[in-house]
């Protein structure tokens, strides 16, 4: 069953609760909050609130999965195909149905030909087979990523990174685990940096920007590794946007920031948790007993008003 | 079993150094700093259950990932002071430093 908190995460409309702060949306346990959108100004409702009923009746519904590790087989998920298929049933059993699903990377565990296949075969099962996909680093650990770009990247750019319109909204996939440099962080790149910059500026400011990647955009925790160097350039590129959201995965948890017009959030993995930052000696798989698994993973539900430049987040668990 | 005496053997005969071992563990090499003679074999072995690489910064040595229990040796010849990280998770750095 899943759990829910009905908590007020923040309302700047009309108290500007820590603007700029470090928010974490229903962190572990929690689930079913909504954040919604407006002219760039994020609000939250809890869930089963009349407003929050309201914005779910929005023009485009899409789903982000994250971090199927399919291949990994230890503590606590050893079997992480079951989790994914648990994923794709709370996906297909939602009120409305999404009309694409985004997978944020770390589809696979070692970017083996058979771990890539099972999610393909597992991913068929959804009611949106429309998927759009962005690698982890453990999707391109072989061959410079050849096998994931010939999988799911073939008409992409450089090493996956493309852009895609859905009802007005610009949907900007980027690529930030590849030539990573000794000490640092997730990188764009500089061909990737210039190409965003080319494909944003024909769009006009009030056009909806949604951009989705693996490694955070934004600085959760550096000291291990959960961010991306040059992010800020990338994000100067969408300054003048009213309304722009990023969408990660990577940490296997569900985090959210808000900075000037610009929402960040990650989501759950399909496959195991992983500690809070600095609450451990190092990132990787928690070790969570059995009966706590599913509710500390899950899909993240997205619903754009077409006109109201509302985005409505949903995350739930696999409880 | 006869190989392993053979080798062992002419290894202790030709003065050989004694292999030196680096462990992976939480996100890290451990140690930090491992100094061998020329000649000396490097084992490094993951621990972790997140796949990790060994990989020099001048490409000089270069792992292929490494899942659970798995190792990778490379036996340095040239005196010198290598950096290297793994590349999928590179806040993971260390030095290898042959004398």
């Amino acid at each position: 069953m899943a759990q829910e908190r009905d908590v007020i995460l923040f309302d700047h409309n009309h108290d500007g609760i820590d603007r700029r702060g470090f928010l974490k949306c229903m962190a572990w346990a929690g689930t079913g909050a909504l954040c919604i959108m407006s002219g760039g100004v994020l609000k939250s409702y809890s869930l089963g609130s009349p407003s929050a009923q309201k914005a779910a009746k929005g023009e485009l519904t899409f789903v982000q999965i994250s971090d199927s590790h399919m291949g990994f087989n230890k503590p606590a998920n050893p079997d992480v195909a079951a989790t994914l298929k648990a994923a794709i049933d709370k996906i297909n059993a939602l009120p409305h149905a999404p009309e694409f699903m985004l997978h944020t990377g770390d589809i696979s565990h070692l970017s083996k030909a058979e771990e890539f296949d099972n999610v393909d075969q597992i991913l068929k099962s959804a009611r949106a087979t429309d998927v759009h996909f962005v690698p982890g680093e453990h999707d391109v650990l072989e061959e410079n990523g050849a096998t994931y770009r010939e999988r799911y990247a073939k008409n992409a750019k450089g090493d996956g990174w493309y852009s895609f319109d859905k009802n007005g909204v610009h949907f900007i996939g980027l690529v930030n685990v590849m030539n990573l440099k000794p000490g640092g962080l997730g990188t764009l790149g500089n061909e990737q940096l210039e190409w965003l910059e080319d494909n944003v500026k024909p769009l006009s400011a009030s056009t909806p920007i949604i951009v989705f990647a693996h490694i955070p955009l934004w600085s959760v925790y550096p000291e291990w590794g959960w961010g991306t160097d040059d992010s800020a350039r990338a994000l100067s590129y969408l300054k003048r946007f009213g309304s722009v959201s990023v969408l990660n995965g990577h940490i296997h948890q569900i985090m959210q920031k808000v900075e000037g017009n610009v929402t960040f959030h990650t989501a759950c993995s399909t496959a195991f948790p992983q500690p809070k930052p600095g609450t451990a000696p190092s990132p990787g798989p928690m070790k969570v007993p059995a009966e706590q698994l599913r509710g500390l993973l899950g899909i993240t539900d997205v619903t754009f008003a077409q006109g109201k430049h509302a985005l409505a987040v949903t995350d739930s668990t696999l409880e | 079993v006869c190989l392993f005496a053979v080798g062992a053997t002419t290894l202790g005969a030709a003065d050989a150094p004694q292999p030196a071992e680096v462990n992976i563990d939480n996100f890290s090499f451990s140690p930090a700093t491992i100094t061998v003679k020329a000649g000396t074999t490097v084992t490094w072995t993951n621990r972790d259950d997140i796949p990790h690489t060994v990989v020099a910064d001048d490409k000089s040595f270069k792992s292929r990932v490494l899942d659970t229990g798995e190792k990778f040796t490379f036996t340095p010849t040239k005196p010198g002071t290598y950096a290297y990280f793994c590349s999928i998770h590179p806040k993971m750095t260390a030095k290898l430093v042959v004398e």
